[in-house]
């Protein structure tokens, strides 16, 4: 993605406060033209106070924020560049579907002729030609979702707010929605602002992610870097399955640390952020990073091998892993099965020897957790 | 109870059991008295204690112009007084159901119903005490030096009206706040965010969404309207000509039934009518209209 | 528009206002009659002559008779309770089997009949009360005609005014029984029949109790709608006149504040009667 000089989102240091709490705390963040960004956090992170705030619905406190380079202090939501596809998605039940793509176009006093073509022509772009004098309740829910897309695109906004648009939809049809989303996104090549707690939904669409808690971004960047690189322990075990693992920092040597549960289990990470020696840590080892060996010497050699009991086989087809307690201390631990179908075999009760690349396992400094 | 249990003579005997006093109920003192109120007004008094069957009493309404002109007066009057009552109460449904939240708006829907829990009566007392010529408002109109002369505020059409729409408020709101409350925010969010303005949605998102609350309330609203007797009567005075004061003339000061009838039988045809005619035209079935209210 | 939308000053200002104003609307015509029952003077009308308690207490003597020296005002408000409790109980134990036949039995005629029971709302009142009236004058003509008998109750009085009254009231409560009835949960019937319950006490310890707060309020609305009922009752009293009919009869004529005084004594009742039964709902709900 190359930046233009000027984002089609900024956001800068907005602030909104409740009784209460503060939805919004002093966020900053600007969102490249033509990309795919996310916001992903779990209910109650104030996304959808964000969200709002940016279509115009919410003033922010504080700070500002700009739409093509614009501030949009003072202006009301029906004058900004910017159309919201709703979570319910708000379809007018007293319209057609025509109508309802014509609806931005009537107000902006196009002529009849003239919108009913370009309803019809931005039906046609999502896959829905011919449905313009259907009734919006004799839609399925994806042809619904569809409409609601291009009510708004039809107007040509410069930014399209999209709010957990897929939580009503059942899982197979949020599946197939979540490409045809994409699909979308890219052949119009308008910027999508999207917010959702479905963080499959937010690695698989986005070009980049802002994973929000309490008001902040705890962080912002591709959908490989907060997998591969959380930066802080929310977001480690928020994005992800993860196996979460307490204990003190035994030994601090360059990036690497060796971790010590309570139970006495050590096993090794590396550094994400700077650890002391002695501090309280949480260590993050992804199900699909650790190996199985059904002895010691199979595992590469110079990594510490470790060994448990099969507590309990999950199978879930392409994302089956096995559940096992760490032998010395019973430390509960849980492994991807490998695609190959080379554990397939693999008993309850029965000892296996397991290991991982510590590279790839993260460490933070216990208590910059946030969530 | 129970239309699963049991031997069939034994739910056969509850249907029986339960249908009895409902039809008892329909046809003693609804279809019954209807049937007998049509036949007697098609038939015309010859002699004492002696009928025969004519159109007479309906010969009567249509050749007389004062019934006939007290007739249609009345069907204005409560027309215009049912889209008043809309008006006023619109923006108040609006409120309780949009503006105010929680309390707020339980509080004032709680306010709005107070007045209706005390009869007609009263409230149209505290109105003649207001509004008469020794009354409260003529004397303040006088005391500010707008007018001379305390007037006579009672015994215009307007009283009338403003006495029927305070009547019927009520009717209105209740299925007014149950519609819009019904309307959900995000629609009317959509609308802005699409580009219109507050007449467009309020055109093409409130109103037709709202339409089956307005209907009912319409529909109530001008029944009942129609069919009053004591605010005319107590606020028009004789220069009320409401058409019940015509029916209650036949009826009970002049003892001629048949005439009574036949007025009582044009009122309702009238009434029917506009309901009807309101189902249509908001393309609504009688018994949901009905439930709403 | 809703809050989250922005409004123009003058919009909020004009809310505003017109909400006041039609508070004053609302209010004032009850405020008026409540303020001149303790007027000091010998008609409801303005200036101020000072506080007295004449219009309550009063025995006659300085010419003023208050509510409760008032014999025919007494009579009538007693006339009115008598005929909204027939009313009453009729219209809920009515109401009741009526909810039970359209929710629950399958019978020909199902939906002829469930309009047909809508009919009395949208029938004006006086009609109600003629068509009555007409229908047992001829009831009772043919009775003596044929048989030589004299029927009273079918002659212009209280039971015919009960019977005009609860053509209609019984309408809506049935609606408000058939509404609660609609949502309750027949698992839980079946749950009873299931421990053991015969069809009885199924429906005196489960049904009965689950539609209470629909029962409880469908009186107070048949309760109120009787006490305050004019156009039907009009057509069809006899000699006793309830009370609506006897301040109708007297406000013709230009009454006294004592009128000021019995509907302040209405408004309190129907105070007291709102705030137990909001009372009693805040309870069941919490």
């Amino acid at each position: 993605m190359s930046a233009p000089a000027t984002p089609d989102l900024e956001v800068r240091a907005a602030v909104k406060r409740f009784a209460e709490h503060t939805a919004v705390d002093a966020l900053s963040f600007s969102v490249a033209r033509g990309s795919f960004f996310s916001i992903l956090g779990p209910s109650g992170c104030g996304k959808t106070t964000l969200l709002r705030m940016i279509a115009g619905f919410i003033q922010p406190d504080d700070g500002d924020i700009l739409i093509g380079g614009n501030s949009m202090k003072g202006v009301g939501p029906n004058r900004r560049p910017v159309n919201m596809v709703f979570q319910q998605l708000a379809l007018f039940p007293m319209m057609s579907v025509g109508e309802n793509v014509a609806f931005g176009l009537a107000r902006r006093g196009v002529a009849r002729a003239e919108r009913t073509r370009k309803a019809d022509a931005m039906l046609e772009r999502v896959g829905l030609a011919g449905a313009a004098r259907k009734k919006v309740d004799e839609l399925s829910g994806g042809q619904r979702q569809r409409v609601a897309i291009a009510r708004s695109l039809v107007l040509e906004p410069t930014l399209l707010l999209l709010d957990e648009p897929l939580g009503a939809l059942d899982l197979k049809l949020r599946e197939h929605m979540k490409i045809e989303l994409k699909q979308l996104q890219a052949a119009f090549g308008t910027t999508f602002v999207y917010i959702t707690h479905d963080q499959s939904e937010a690695l698989v669409l986005s070009d980049h992610v802002g994973v929000m808690n309490r008001g902040r971004f705890e962080q912002l960047g591709t959908p490989q870097q907060l997998y591969y690189e959380p930066a802080t322990p929310f977001v480690a075990g928020f994005v992800g399955a993860n196996n979460r693992i307490a204990g003190t920092a035994l030994a601090v040597n360059g990036g690497r640390v060796t971790v010590r549960t309570a139970d006495g289990w050590t096993l090794e990470a590396r550094a994400s952020s700077p650890v002391a020696g002695g501090a309280a840590v949480e260590a993050f080892v992804r199900p699909e990073v650790a190996m199985l060996a059904r002895t010691a010497a199979e595992l590469p050699a110079g990594q510490a091998t470790h060994s448990g009991e099969v507590e309990s086989l999950l199978f879930d087809g392409a994302n089956s892993a096995v559940l096992l307690r760490e032998s010395s201390t019973k430390f509960e631990f849980r492994i991807a099965l490998p695609q190959t179908g080379q554990y397939a075999d693999l008993k309850v009760g029965e000892r296996i020897h397991f290991g991982f690349d510590p590279e790839r396992a993260t460490c933070f400094p216990a208590g910059d957790r946030h969530g | 109870m129970d239309d699963t249990a049991g031997p069939a003579w034994q739910r056969r005997l509850m249907v029986g059991l339960l249908l009895a006093p409902a039809l008892l109920w329909l046809f003693a003192l609804i279809v019954l008295p209807h049937v007998d109120l049509a036949l007697l007004s098609f038939r015309e008094r010859t002699a004492p204690r002696e009928f025969v069957t004519s159109l007479a009493q309906y010969r009567t309404f249509f050749t007389e112009p004062l019934y006939w002109h007290i007739f249609v007066r009345t069907a204005v009057i409560s027309a215009i007084s049912t889209a008043l009552t809309f008006l006023v109460a619109f923006p108040i449904a609006w409120t309780i159901a949009k503006l105010a939240r929680g309390r707020a708006a339980t509080l004032l829907f709680v306010v709005c119903l107070i007045p209706f829990w005390v009869s007609e009566t009263v409230r149209t007392l505290g109105w003649m005490i207001l509004l008469r010529e020794s009354g409260v408002l003529p004397g303040i109109l006088v005391h500010l030096g707008l007018a001379d002369a305390p007037p006579e505020l009672l015994y215009h059409d307007a009283t009338i009206l403003v006495g029927l729409v305070y009547t019927s408020l009520l009717f209105m709101v209740v299925p007014l706040v149950s519609s819009l409350e019904s309307l959900d925010n995000s629609l009317i969010e959509a609308a802005y965010d699409l580009g219109a303005s507050g007449p467009a949605i309020l055109r093409r998102i409130v109103i037709p969404h709202a339409l089956p609350g307005i209907t009912a309330g319409c529909i109530v609203v001008f029944m009942l309207t129609l069919g009053n007797y004591l605010t005319p009567n107590l606020l028009g005075g004789t220069s009320s000509q409401w058409f019940t004061e015509q029916i209650y003339t036949q009826f009970i000061t002049r003892f001629n039934w048949e005439q009574g009838a036949a007025f009582g039988f044009l009122l309702l045809g009238l009434s029917t009518t506009m309901v009807w005619f309101g189902l249509k035209l908001s393309g609504q079935r009688f018994s949901d209209v009905m439930r709403r209210t | 528009m809703i809050p989250s939308l922005p409004r123009p000053l003058w919009l909020r200002a004009g809310t505003g206002i017109y909400l006041v104003l039609f508070l004053v609307f609302l209010f004032l015509p009850l405020l008026t009659v409540a303020v001149f029952a303790f007027n000091d003077a010998n008609y409801p009308a303005p200036p101020w002559h000072g506080f007295t308690l004449d219009w309550f207490l009063g025995n006659g003597a300085k010419g003023r008779t208050g509510l409760f020296g008032d014999e025919e005002l007494l009579a009538s408000i007693w006339t009115s309770f008598g005929v909204a409790c027939w009313v009453t109980v009729l219209s809920v134990v009515v109401g009741t089997t009526n909810a039970f036949l359209m929710e629950r039995a399958k019978f020909a005629g199902k939906q002829a009949l469930s309009v047909m029971m809508l009919a009395p709302l949208v029938i004006p009142g006086v009609i109600l009360g003629i068509s009555i009236l007409a229908f047992a004058s001829r009831v009772a003509d043919v009775l003596n005609d044929s048989l030589g008998l004299e029927v009273e109750f079918l002659r212009p009085g209280l039971p015919l005014v009960v019977a005009g009254q609860f053509s209609y009231i019984v309408a809506i409560a049935t609606l408000t029984i058939s509404a609660r009835l609609k949502r309750f949960d027949r698992t839980l019937e079946e749950a009873a029949y299931n421990l053991g319950a015969s069809r009885a006490a199924v429906l005196w310890t489960i049904t009965i109790p689950y539609l209470r707060p629909a029962l409880i309020g469908s009186a107070a609305i048949a309760f109120l709608m009787s006490f305050e009922n004019f156009n039907t009752t009009l057509m069809l009293v006899g000699a006793d006149s309830p009370l609506t009919i006897m301040m109708y009869g007297r406000m013709r004529e230009g009454a006294t504040p004592v009128l000021n005084a019995v509907s302040l004594f209405l408004m309190v009742a129907s105070a007291l009667l709102a705030l137990t039964l909001m009372r009693k709902g805040d309870k069941a709900r919490s």
